[in-house]
């Protein structure tokens, strides 16, 4: 019983900081957040470090994970362990960039400004949805890796 | 040209926000076995929903604002109140697909890939930020 709801417990108590630390860090308002991203005109760095605190704080989890390969309970852990540098890759990469930079939305933000009552970003948390399950659905890699041509078309 | 707008009470309100954000990785690493991901989590919760211990993360998630005006007010989104409807649904169709195909978001890779030493993640976070800044520079946005 309790080794089934520990990881339960846990995601809970990650669910609850995670929200809490992107409302505190000012990652929750898009404005901010394209004052961030506006390096050539009034630029607000403040937000450089939020990721930078996220990875310091998260530095030594992955490293005693990358040793240990289980949770802090004995439970398998996959790491992505990953390292195919292609064009899906990027482009994802870019297209999510694209998104993000026209709206000052990414989807950790973009759920909690949805959930709290904000209408249009509902809408977009709905197309991001829609996005999400179409490339799930249509673009899926072709096992065991994506031929170079089968660029998306999207 | 560049006019730098900072404060400092703005720069330790991002960092302590960071700080727990690292900590919430942490804590789904090790407790869960699971990478903090926002676009993976809700992706697989989305088209499967199997993965309680994803699920439980997301309503835990959703929940915080709500449980934020428990203490004070709270207003997000008010900088969209206005957008341009067509602009705002093509940024979330990119924002789904994108992460999707590039397997990972803002945390995935900015966070969780980037503090396990990823080239991967790297490549990515130097990308979507680099995209995302000439989007910016270039006058595009969602609202006037």
């Amino acid at each position: 019983m309790s080794s089934q709801s520990k990881p339960l417990i846990a995601a809970a108590g990650a669910g609850l900081l995670f929200g809490f630390g992107l409302i505190l860090s000012g990652m929750t308002d898009p404005a901010k957040v394209r004052a961030f991203l506006d390096i050539t005109g009034q630029w607000n760095p403040a937000l450089a470090f939020v990721m930078g605190g996220a990875i310091l704080a998260a530095l030594p989890a992955f490293a005693w994970a990358r040793r240990h390969r289980t949770t802090l309970a004995g439970a398998p852990l996959s790491l992505p362990d990953r390292t195919l540098i292609d064009a899906r890759l990027v482009g994802g990469a870019a297209l999510f960039g694209g998104g993000w930079g026209l709206s000052g939305l990414c989807p950790g933000p973009a759920l909690v400004v949805g959930s709290s009552g904000s209408l249009p970003v509902l809408v977009f948390v709905a197309a991001m949805a829609v996005g999400l399950l179409l490339s799930r659905r249509f673009l899926a890699p072709r096992a065991p890796a994506a031929p170079a041509g089968a660029a998306p078309q999207a | 040209m560049t006019t730098i707008v900072f404060s400092i009470p703005d720069a330790a309100a991002s960092l302590a926000g960071g700080l727990l954000i690292g900590a919430s990785a942490s804590l789904l690493l090790l407790g869960s076995g699971r990478i903090a991901g926002i676009s993976g989590i809700f992706g697989n919760a989305l088209s499967t929903g199997r993965d309680r211990v994803r699920v439980v993360f997301l309503l835990a998630l959703l929940a915080t604002p709500w449980l934020w005006r428990l203490v004070q007010p709270l207003e997000l989104g008010g900088a969209l109140a206005t957008p341009q409807w067509g602009a705002l649904i093509g940024a979330g169709l990119l924002v789904g697909v994108g992460t999707q195909l590039g397997n990972g978001c803002t945390s995935g890779h900015g966070v969780c890939g980037l503090a396990n030493f990823s080239l991967r993640s790297l490549v990515a976070v130097l990308t979507f930020m680099g995209v995302a800044m000439i989007t910016v520079a270039l006058g595009f946005g969602v609202s006037a």
